[in-house]
This record gives structure tokens, sequence and C-alpha cells, in this order.
């Protein structure tokens, strides 16, 4: 199952070219782009981790796309992530984020259903790659 | 099939047809760049004829394309030699304007650093920091001044090696991405191209400063002080000559750099001149003008006398 977050992603996979572009607005915007990775892509799992700090005083797409391709090269298997932090005062948030890899096989979740008392039924989602020990979830 | 070979020659001229190499001239605007550098500096021809060189490559290069011929990016890493103030920096800072303007490197922005910036102080610290200086520069010019320190030799454990293998695999690998500028004394970048023959060959063009005739730093000095708005009078401009021919035997004589040092100091006795005039109405003649006593009180002058008796 195909993850859906973050902006662009449903549409077909961005190339590095496309990459570069959004880069290259967000620089512009004076933005300072950062990169995550992780292997749990819950949707409520908002901690992913970082790829080195965020990138400051950056003039050219160029430099972040080769950070990227850094990490690719480690953490190819995993979800990485884009995003783009506005510091200016009133905003001071992540204006784009968008998932940059994915891993090949995306297995996605499964729906548990829990009794609860009564006839209550609760619902929780669950990936399937969690029963597998982090780092092997996606080889 | 037969269309799409005709599709891939379609936006191209065909091989008989003429391109005026003038028309493309003036058309990117390289005419007035290189006009400009001949204004704002001085001397330094083998400098400017090596940016001249740069330039009609890069617009011959143009042409090609336009022709469908291959046209690979040029390297155009350089190392700058030469004495003490003879505008290396002001070169280098110039280099990343004109390159922009000559459509290589996109941002046209110059990123300045020195061995502090590139070099870490413990095991694991340089690469980060290079990398990040070099994502700076993404797009630009890295200038790299007083290169050769770097590279240290009496120490064998020293951390500038690992910074100057990253410096290498990107120069090599993003040449279309940035353009590295080394810079430094002659001698010292002499001996470090020696012990980095890595660097000595990915440097394209190895640009030597020679150093400023007389009547090239009064041109200078004249310069300076007119971008700060001031002037000299005649008679000063007469002591400005002796005061650079005198100053040139002295010790510690850095060029331009001397004449500027110079000239901030006839400004301070400038100052104090009118200041002891006492309360008088200032005119802007008088606001912009330095006198010769400002240049004649300086300690070369005095130094020369003593000499001479």
């Amino acid at each position: 199952m195909r993850i859906t977050q973050g902006c662009f992603s449903f549409l077909p996979d961005l190339t590095d070219d496309d990459i570069l572009i959004q880069i290259q607005y967000c620089l512009e915007n004076g933005w300072a782009v950062n990169l995550e990775f992780t292997d749990d892509p819950h949707p409520r799992n908002t901690y992913w981790e970082m790829w080195g700090l965020p990138m400051f005083d950056l003039h050219d797409a160029k430099g972040v796309l080769m950070e990227l391709d850094a990490c690719r090269k480690i953490h190819g298997d995993k979800y990485i992530r884009l995003s783009a932090f506005d510091s200016t005062h009133g905003w001071e948030s992540l204006r784009i984020s968008f998932i940059v890899n994915r891993p090949k096989d995306e297995d996605g979740f499964r729906v548990a259903r829990i009794a609860g008392p009564s006839r209550t039924q609760r619902y929780s989602v669950r990936g399937y790659g969690l029963d597998k020990p982090e780092g092997k979830r996606y080889t | 099939m037969n269309e799409g070979v005709l599709r891939v020659t379609e936006g191209l001229p065909p091989p008989a047809a003429r391109i005026s190499l003038a028309e493309e001239f003036a058309q990117s605007g390289v005419g007035s760049v290189l006009q400009q550098l001949d204004d704002e500096l001085i001397g330094l021809a083998p400098v400017k004829e090596r940016i001249r060189e740069i330039a009609a490559l890069l617009l011959v290069d143009r042409v090609r394309s336009k022709f469908g011929l291959a046209s690979q990016a040029p390297t155009l890493h350089m190392s700058f030699t030469g004495n003490p103030g003879t505008g290396k920096t002001t070169v280098a800072v110039r280099m990343a304007e004109i390159l922009h303007r000559l459509g290589y490197g996109r941002r046209g922005h110059l990123v300045a650093v020195t061995r502090d910036d590139l070099v870490g102080q413990y095991i694991g610290h340089t690469a980060p920091k290079t990398k990040e200086v070099l994502k700076k520069a993404m797009g630009g010019v890295l200038f790299i001044d007083e290169a050769y320190y770097l590279y240290r030799q009496e120490n064998e454990r020293d951390y500038g090696q690992e910074s100057i293998e990253i410096l290498l695999q990107v120069m090599e690998n993003n040449r279309d991405d940035l353009v590295v500028i080394l810079a430094g004394y002659a001698d010292k970048m002499d001996r470090f191209f020696h012990s980095n023959p890595g660097f000595r060959s990915r440097v394209a063009h190895h640009i030597d400063f020679p150093d400023y005739d007389d009547s090239d730093l009064l041109a200078i000095g004249e310069t300076m002080l007119a971008s700060l708005n001031y002037k000299l009078s005649s008679d000063a401009k007469l002591a400005l000559g002796e005061y650079i021919s005198l100053r040139r035997t002295q010790p510690l004589f850095a060029n331009a750099r001397s004449i500027r040092n110079a000239l901030d100091r006839a400004r301070l006795r400038q100052a104090n001149r009118l200041f002891a005039e006492g309360d008088r109405e200032l005119t802007l003649d008088a606001l912009t003008t330095l006198e010769a006593e400002d240049i004649r009180r300086s300690r070369v002058f005095q130094q020369a006398e003593s000499n001479a008796r």
C-alpha cells in the first residue's frame, strides 16, 4: 500500500529534477530545509529521525540534494521526507513537507479491532512491518 | 521511426547555417562585463587576459550547443598566486559575478573561507564542517584564502588532509555546480601544490598576479579615494607619487594594501588638520580634498629624510 502523507503524495514519485525545483522554491523563500527518515511511517509517528541538522544559509538546491543522496545511500530502504521550516515571526512552523524516498515494497497497515465493554469496538492501525525489529522492516 | 529522427534535429539549424558570433556576443552582455572589469581594475593584464579567454570559451560553447555539438562544462577551478595586496581577493569577489553573468554558475554568490572554516578540531569534526561550507557554496564560487594552510607538512595527523580529500572529490564530481578558487602567496602555494598533486591537476587555471608599478598604484589610490568621495589636490598627487616610490624600498610593502593604509592615515591627518584650523566655515572642497601636507607628514618621508642625513 502506497503511503500518502505530505505534499505531492498522490502524484507519481518526484524525480530528482522535480525535487531540485521544490527545494529551490523553499530556499528562495528563506526556509531551512531539513531531511528526516524512518521505517515506521504511521501517520501519528511525528518523530522521524533527523539526517544531520536543518540546512540554513544555503543558496542553491544542489547542496540539499547532495545530502539527500548521502542519506539515500545509507537509508535507501526507508522513508525519507524533506521538510522546510519557516522561521519568520508568526509562522515558526513547517511550510512544506513531502516524501522523497520510499522502500521498494511498502507493506502498509492492518486494522486491529478491539472489543470494549458492552458492544463497543475500538480500532487501531498498525504497520505490518512493525512486527520485525527496527532496521529489518523493509529489507 | 523517421519522425523521431526528424524531431531531434528540428530545433537545430541546418549544418550549413551560420550563427554570427558578434551577434551572440552582443546578446550575451559579456562585453559590458569585460569593459567594467577593464575600467574598475587597474593593471592585472594577465588576469584580464585569462578572464577574456574564459568568456570566449563559454560563448563559443553556447554557439556550439546551438549546432547540437557536444559541449561539456569547462573546468573553471582557479588558483590565484601573487604577493600581498595584488588584488587576489578583490578579483575573486568579481569572479563570482563575472561567471554568473557569463551564464556559468547558477547563483553568482561568493563564499569566502579560510582553514578555520574547513578544518575541525577533533576527529570526525572536519568532514561535516567542510561539507557544510561546500553546500553553502553550491551554485556559486568557493574562495579559499591562504589555501596552503590546509596542508601542514610537519604534522601528518593534521585534519587538513581530510578536508582536502573532500574538496577534491566535490571539485571533480560537481564541476558544473561550483567553482573553487584557491589563493595564496606564490612560494607557499607552489609547495602546497607540490605536496598535493591532485589539486594541481584539478585546477585548470593558474593565474599569477604581478606586482603593480608606481603609476598603477597611484591610479589605484585615486580610485580608492574617489569611491570614498575624496580627491587629491595636484600637490598631494605629486606627494603620493613620491610616497609610493619611497614606500616600495621599505620592508613589508604590500602593494595596494599599503596604499590603502597610507590613504586611511592621510584621511586621519586631514580630519585633524581641519579640526586644528579652528572654527571656520567648511566648504565641500575642503572636506573632500586631501592636501600635500596630509601625505608628506607620513613616517615614510621622515625616515627617508633621516636616512639621507
